[in-house]
């Protein structure tokens, strides 16, 4: 385990930066004189507190699989893959956000993008292609994705038109769990 | 779909003609327009029918009802009085029909007729084979339908009060004879020819016995005998047979139940000796069936009230798991599949048996405690001590798993707990790894005789092999726990040790052990709710008295799985002869208490003998080893095609260094070692170059050593290291690699510097002692 370095975390910041209205947030100091740092084992981004980081760092390398929140995956292209798992803390702090309505929220679940025709409501002023939380009708987050169009653009779409993008999704807990965590076989 | 079997076998239904609907209407009391029926041609039909319906004999009731209407027919003309002994078949649905109250419309069941369900047969080989008149035979349904026509028809006003009466006493007649079977039942079971043949029969002919265990279990038959034995052996003395034991009873009882539910003798015996015999039947039978379905809220999402909202507007029936726990929801019945909603996939609930809340209950995790888990997978445990904790403080889950750490990992992200590090040790190695911990949480892994509703295989595939192997396992992660825990924790210093295990082994065993070796750590009570005590003797053995503060959990008794919970707390530092406490110290065997002698007799495998093992072993032979290891350098030297010879350049003194010689010496060492560390030889001769007219300068021993060490060697880091190490020593344990050339050359620019080279005496090669020493410590160093 280590702390990120420069180029990592830019390329890193910069996929945050997509979905987060506010970065700082992310790693100010909290009450209690913590704060939240970035730690790669085995490729991964882990978002931790420092004093579990810290804890963290009497485990070997080999041992140590998994550490607070994981954000996601440094490719070896040297790009940041954004998981699932990160969807607690993109919720948390996004800017733009998508609401789906009940009939729209399984097939998002399944896999597939979000349609024109299953939006509850969502946010005014989202640009083309910007990250965006998809929420359910009760306030659930249900994964994020890339915004198809600007949201002026969106209303004179057709009801079949995508709207959103998937990235990721919760459904993907059970659809990819052999290839979401780091682990032996 | 296609045609069904009913319909292959018997053809298309005959179509309902007027008549049918005629006849409903009569027994409904309703008028219905008269006209004669087909009766006289199905007449001749029926007498061919009846010996059919007589071999069937299903049921007594058919043969009754055949028996009478053959005289029904007979006595046509005498239909009133006959009508009686037709209700053997059919006496409840008449009465039913008959009844003269019923209004004039027609009701829910008009199309009913009077005895459907008994008379409609599924098997085949009654049903003849044969023309499409013979299958439409084989309805008892439409034979009956003509004899209540005829003798219905004769049904008026007069007649009732007769007939009732008749019915009346035939029913009364009929309880009369139920009763008397009854009581001869009775009084056969308390006869002594009852309990005598549940042994009896074992004693019969051997080749019938033997044949009797080949041939599938009478199931019928070994649960009545069953339960007759449990009657027995409540009331031994007024039901006994006599000269038989009880014993023989209970080994009886053994073998059925082997035999009923699946067991191997070996956990069957285990099994029956926890409990009293009507128990341990309950206990059996409770094994059968499934537990139910809980789901446990996720504190840190949601809360219990909104997600049951929720479930129950997918189609979910569930309600509050019991007043012991305010997250639990026990789930009944369900439309949708629990493991994908919505609600499941954003981390809102988990599932979760009702049994594995408790061990994390009696822990009781506080906020911002340093807490361990020490096999953790999947992490429900863990993610409730997450929510308990409010992802404050820090929890360490471990499994030594990897692939069951994915899944682990998964519930831990699913759910949302940030205060996790999941690590893939040997739970064993735990207090090496870290320790201070303010709570350990140990759900050992064990041979899950309480689960046995849910993995059926354990009947058959334990033995008494897994009950030495895994208390032995059991014992030394209970050990690893304790060790890890912080005694002078502020909130804490507790410990909880769980089994899914109704086995005494696993359990009061383990605990026992525990407390006899760690003089630091007592039971405490757990907290839970419900529970049965522990056992404080069992079967001869003897466990402290604070071994009440245990809790057994049973399904037959609480519907949740076998569990077992222990709570400790650790008020001292473990001493330092403590067993196992770490693996330098030698064991000492402490004054031992007689509990303690029977634990050991008990548990096979002895356990104390990690510590030991370093005793045994003496102390390292050096010289010998020396010896060894030259033989070995050199051999590696020839198998990369160098000279072994350079070895035997003659060593030099640390302390009193020929300094020019000290410097070629370590030069060539130095050249040496450059290869060794992988360098190539050009830059080794650079930096060679770069020393040589270091060497020219005469210089001290020492200074030597350390005007190497801050040369600006050019990236040669290594080489201060090896300087360090191995000027001195020359090439005995360093110049492996040694170029040939580079080495030559060095000997020959050294020769010409110095003078006194071949003169150094040979030095560290040959003599033991002093060099010896030093060649070792370096030889450590350099590795």
């Amino acid at each position: 385990m280590r702390p990120l370095v420069e180029s990592e975390t830019k390329i890193v910041f910069d996929k945050l930066a997509n979905y987060l209205s506010d970065l700082k947030g992310l790693i100010a100091p909290l009450d209690d004189g913590d704060r939240y740092v970035f730690r790669l084992n085995h490729s991964r981004v882990y978002y931790v507190r420092l004093s579990i980081a810290n804890l963290a760092t009497s485990i070997s390398r080999d041992q140590l699989l998994s550490l607070g929140t994981c954000l996601g995956k440094l490719t070896k292209s040297g790009k940041f893959r954004l998981h699932i798992t990160a969807l607690p803390i993109l919720a948390e702090h996004a800017r733009y956000k998508i609401w789906v309505k009940e009939n729209g929220a399984q097939p998002f679940l399944y896999g597939s993008n979000v349609v024109k025709a299953h939006i509850g409501r969502w946010s005014e002023d989202c640009p083309e292609h910007s990250g965006c939380v998809v929420y359910s009708m009760s306030d659930v987050p249900l994964g994020f994705g890339v915004t198809s169009r600007s949201t002026a653009d969106c209303r004179r779409l057709d009801p079949t038109g995508i709207v959103c993008f998937r990235q990721a999704d919760c459904g993907e807990y059970l659809r990819d769990e052999d290839t979401l965590f780091s682990g032996g076989a | 779909m296609g045609v069904g079997r009913r319909m292959q076998k018997q053809g298309a239904p005959e179509p309902l003609s007027e008549e049918h609907y005629a006849s409903l209407k009569r027994k409904k009391g309703i008028a219905a327009d008269a006209f004669l029926p087909e009766a006289p041609n199905k007449k001749p039909r029926i007498r061919p029918k009846k010996p059919l319906k007589g071999a069937k004999g299903q049921e007594k009731p058919n043969a009754k009802g055949a028996a009478p209407k053959p005289a029904a027919k007979a006595a046509k003309p005498k239909k009133a009085p006959a009508i009686g002994s037709d209700d053997d078949e059919f006496g409840a649905s008449d009465l039913d029909d008959v009844d003269p109250m019923d209004g004039v419309t027609l009701g829910d069941d008009f199309l009913d007729s009077g005895d459907d369900d008994d008379s409609v047969y599924d098997s085949d080989q009654d049903r003849p084979k044969g023309s499409k008149e013979s299958k439409k035979e084989a309805f008892v349904f439409s034979d009956d339908e003509d004899d209540n026509e005829d003798r219905e028809e004769k049904l008026t006003a007069a007649n009732i009060e007769g007939l009732s009466q008749k019915l009346d006493k035939k029913l009364a007649e009929e309880a009369a004879e139920n009763e008397a079977e009854l009581r001869e039942a009775a009084l056969q079971t308390n006869i002594a020819g009852d309990t005598p043949n549940i042994l009896g029969d074992d004693d019969d002919d051997d080749e019938l016995a033997a044949k009797k265990t080949l041939l599938a279990p009478d199931l019928q038959m070994l649960r009545t005998r069953i339960t007759e034995t449990i009657r027995v052996l409540e009331d031994f003395s007024n039901l006994a047979e006599e000269g038989q034991s009880r014993v023989e009873y209970t080994n009886q009882l053994l073998k059925d139940f082997c035999a009923y539910y699946g067991y191997n003798e070996f956990l069957a015996e285990k099994l029956i000796n926890l409990f009293p015999a009507r128990e341990a039947f309950a206990f059996f039978e409770a094994n059968e069936s499934p537990r139910p379905v809980v789901i446990r809220t996720n504190t840190l999402r949601t809360h219990r009230r909104d997600l049951a909202q929720a479930l129950i507007n997918r189609g979910v029936t569930l309600e509050p798991v019991g007043k012991w726990s305010k997250v639990g929801l026990q789930v009944f019945d369900t439309n949708v599949p629990l493991g994908a909603t919505p609600e499941y996939l954003a981390g809102h609930y988990i599932l979760q048996a009702a049994s594995s809340f408790l061990p994390v209950m009696a822990l009781c995790p506080q906020e911002n405690e340093r807490v361990l888990d020490m096999a953790a997978a999947p992490g429900g445990k863990t993610s409730h001590m997450a929510a308990l904790m409010k992802n404050t403080g820090c929890i360490f889950a471990n499994d030594p798993s990897k692939k069951r750490a994915k899944g682990l990992i998964g519930n831990i992200h699913r759910l949302g707990a940030r205060n996790v590090i999941v690590c893939n040790y040997d739970a064993r190695e735990f207090p090496r790894v870290m320790g201070g911990f303010d709570r350990v949480l140990l759900d050992a892994p064990c041979s899950g005789t309480g689960v046995i509703a849910k993995d059926p295989t354990v009947k058959t595939n334990r033995d008494e092999k897994d009950f030495q192997v895994l208390p032995h396992t059991q014992k030394q992660l209970l050990l690893a726990a304790i060790d890890s825990v912080n005694h002078a924790s502020k909130t804490g210093g507790y410990l909880v040790y769980s089994t899914c295990s109704v086995a005494v082994e696993e359990n009061e065993q383990v605990v026992a052990y525990a407390l006899s070796r760690r003089p630091n750590v007592k039971l405490v009570e757990t907290g839970l709710p419900f529970g049965k005590e522990g056992f404080t003797s069992f079967m001869g053995k003897d466990f402290p008295q604070s071994m009440k503060m245990t809790r057994r959990f049973y399904p037959h008794l609480y519907n949740v799985d076998g569990f077992f919970v222990a709570k400790f707390q650790k008020i001292g530092p473990t001493p330092a002869n403590a067993v196992m406490a770490t693996k330098d110290k030698n064991n000492q065997a402490k004054p031992r208490s007689v509990i303690e002698v029977e634990n050991e007799a008990a548990d096979k495998t002895p356990i104390k003998e990690d510590g030991e093992e370093e005793g045994e072993f003496e102390a390292f032979a050096e010289e010998e080893d020396q010896e060894y290891i030259l033989r070995a350098k050199r051999n590696a030297m020839r198998r990369r095609g160098l000279d072994p010879r350079a070895l035997k350049k003659p060593p030099t003194e640390r302390k009193p260094r020929d300094a020019e010689m000290s410097d070629a010496v370590s030069d060539a060492v130095s050249d040496a070692e450059t290869p060794e560390k992988g360098k190539k030889a050009t830059p080794a001769k650079e930096a060679k170059d770069v020393q040589m007219p270091d060497a020219g300068t005469p210089e001290k021993g020492k200074k030597s050593k350390k005007a190497k060490a801050s040369k600006p060697v050019a990236d040669e880091s290594k080489d201060v290291e090896m300087s360090d190490a191995g000027a001195p020593k020359k090439g005995k344990g360093k110049a492996e690699k040694a170029d040939k050339k580079i080495v030559d050359k060095k000997v020959d620019e050294a020769k010409e510097v110095k003078t006194s080279g071949p003169k150094v005496p040979n030095k560290g090669w040959s003599k033991e002692g002093k060099n010896r020493k030093k060649n070792k410590d370096k030889d450590v160093e350099m590795s």
